[in-house]
């Protein structure tokens, strides 16, 4: 009886065991999203070092002055997906432009595929439709892409994305680009806050009631967890540390150092963007 | 008498979202806003026919029956009341779902009868919107994939327990997703065919 209980559990460990192990095959089908470290990406060692470097300051400048994101990626291929089902992909994970603006525009090229795609963020839809991003495409960059200059096309791409952005009424950027890329997402907010309050409060009741307010501030920590995060892993983290954190000294002062994160590294980062597919794609 | 009735309030609460009661609601504002980000798209689509029949038959206005096919579609898409309340009902919503693809099938069938046009090809006009055609084309698909994913893990948190219990009383039903036959009709490229009618020049 108990040998069959245990022959049961072996095979649904072994069953999950293959679900994770087929789940990340298929993930695996599709091309790799490509760390973002800097506005002009490319994979296929096409640009120049000065050309890439040229690219990337007139990004940077578009972005000093109007806040907007443009970034450029260029990689060998997007197969099996499509350009637009990758470029959505990327969107999705690169996240440029300014969050609650989206005003970002990511230049995907394909160089094997010979397919670009420009991908246009929510707050930028107005001032490229797909039929503007349509003749940047074919009108622009296809005729010098075809002569393999691709520098060129996405110098002159860029100069008219630029352009028509440029006329665009944005949000005025903030002093500092580097800043407002960081991409603070309210969920850090409320784990500092909550992660504070909450060991400020454990150590006042340990210090006033010893073990029963260690305890107190356990059951206080797992309520906290419940309802502001909803999660029941969150509940067991926050009575842990609440228990945990009674006992130090100060609580707060040094606890909460363990919550927080996700500032930006001084690097490039998108800024929070959304994007809904608008754009075009051609090839060449 | 104060002590227990705070104490009942934080109880019914803790119930309350305990038995995904809030979850719900988030998931199921989700389906809508998902929701509505489809249909608009989907009208963004239908809007643009009008000008795109017009342009094509300026310049193939003998490709009579596609663009007669373009138009009956758009006539039924128009004709069925496009309410958030659709997701609800399945049947409504397959019909719904039904006359959107074969507005989108009429629509690449015309694009493609199209290359036959080079003057049209060329027409400026044109360009921008087949551009737009494309672009909302793949918006939709984009939205599709959207709600898609909301409508999963609100099904999910329906269904699950202790969630199925609340939906229960509450009377809430797993809402409608887009097929697999229709993901799979979505994401497999149009077959073009070049046994086309002969080009008019």
């Amino acid at each position: 009886m108990r040998a069959g209980g245990i022959t049961a559990w072996r095979r649904c460990l072994a069953a999950l065991c293959l679900c994770l192990t087929i789940a990340p095959g298929f993930a695996d089908d599709f091309v790799a999203i490509p760390p973002l470290q800097g506005r002009v990406t490319d994979l296929t060692n096409t640009l120049f070092k000065d050309e890439a470097t040229a690219l990337e300051a007139s990004l940077t400048e578009l972005q000093r002055t109007k806040g907007s994101q443009v970034v450029i990626l260029m990689l060998p291929t997007t197969q099996p997906e499509g350009i637009e089902q990758f470029g959505i992909r990327l969107a999705g994970a690169w996240k440029i432009g300014r969050r609650g603006v989206s005003d970002g525009v990511i230049i995907v090229v394909a160089k094997d595929d010979h397919r670009m795609r420009i991908e246009v963020g929510y707050g930028l839809e107005g001032a490229i439709p797909d039929a503007i991003a349509k003749r940047i495409v074919s009108d622009i960059m296809a005729p010098k892409f075809k002569r393999n200059d691709f520098n060129g096309g996405l110098q002159d791409a860029v100069a008219a994305i630029s352009a028509v952005i440029d006329k665009e009424q944005l949000p005025v950027p903030e002093a500092v680009p580097e800043r407002t890329t960081g991409d603070f997402s309210h969920g850090s907010g409320d784990w500092m806050f909550w992660g504070f309050a909450l060991l400020v409060l454990a150590g006042i009741a340990h210090r006033a009631l010893g073990m029963a307010g260690s305890g107190l501030a356990a059951v206080l920590g797992a309520v906290l967890g419940w309802f502001v995060f909803g999660s029941i892993i969150m509940v067991i983290l926050g009575a842990v540390v609440a228990f945990f954190g009674s006992f130090m000294r100060g609580g707060g002062y040094y606890g909460s150092g363990g919550f927080g994160g996700g500032g930006s590294g001084g690097g490039f980062s998108g800024g929070g963007g959304g994007f809904g597919g608008g754009g075009a794609s051609g090839g060449w | 008498m104060r002590f227990r009735l705070v104490a009942l309030v934080v109880l019914a609460s803790a119930l309350l979202s305990g038995c995904g009661y809030n979850q719900t609601q988030i998931n199921d504002e989700a389906v809508n806003a998902a929701w509505s980000e489809v249909l608009n798209q989907y009208k963004r689509r239908a809007d643009l026919v009008p000008n795109l029949v017009a342009t094509v038959q300026g310049y193939a206005s003998h490709e009579k029956e596609v663009l007669t096919r373009v138009t009956e579609a758009r006539a039924s898409v128009g004709g069925i009341n496009a309410t958030p309340e659709l997701v609800n009902d399945p049947e409504a919503f397959a019909k719904f779902q039904k006359a959107q693809s074969e507005l989108g099938g009429a629509l690449s069938r015309l694009l493609v009868v199209t290359e036959n046009y080079p003057q049209l090809k060329a027409d400026a006009n044109f360009r921008d919107l087949q551009a737009q055609v494309e672009g909302t084309e793949n918006r939709i698909t984009v939205a599709r994939g959207r709600y898609i994913q909301a409508v999963q893990s609100y099904n999910i948190g329906v269904r699950t327990f202790p969630n199925n219990l609340t939906a229960l009383v509450m009377g809430w039903k797993p809402k409608a997703n887009f097929t697999v036959e229709d993901e799979k009709a979505v994401s497999t490229p149009p077959l073009i065919k070049f046994d086309q009618p002969k080009p008019a020049q």
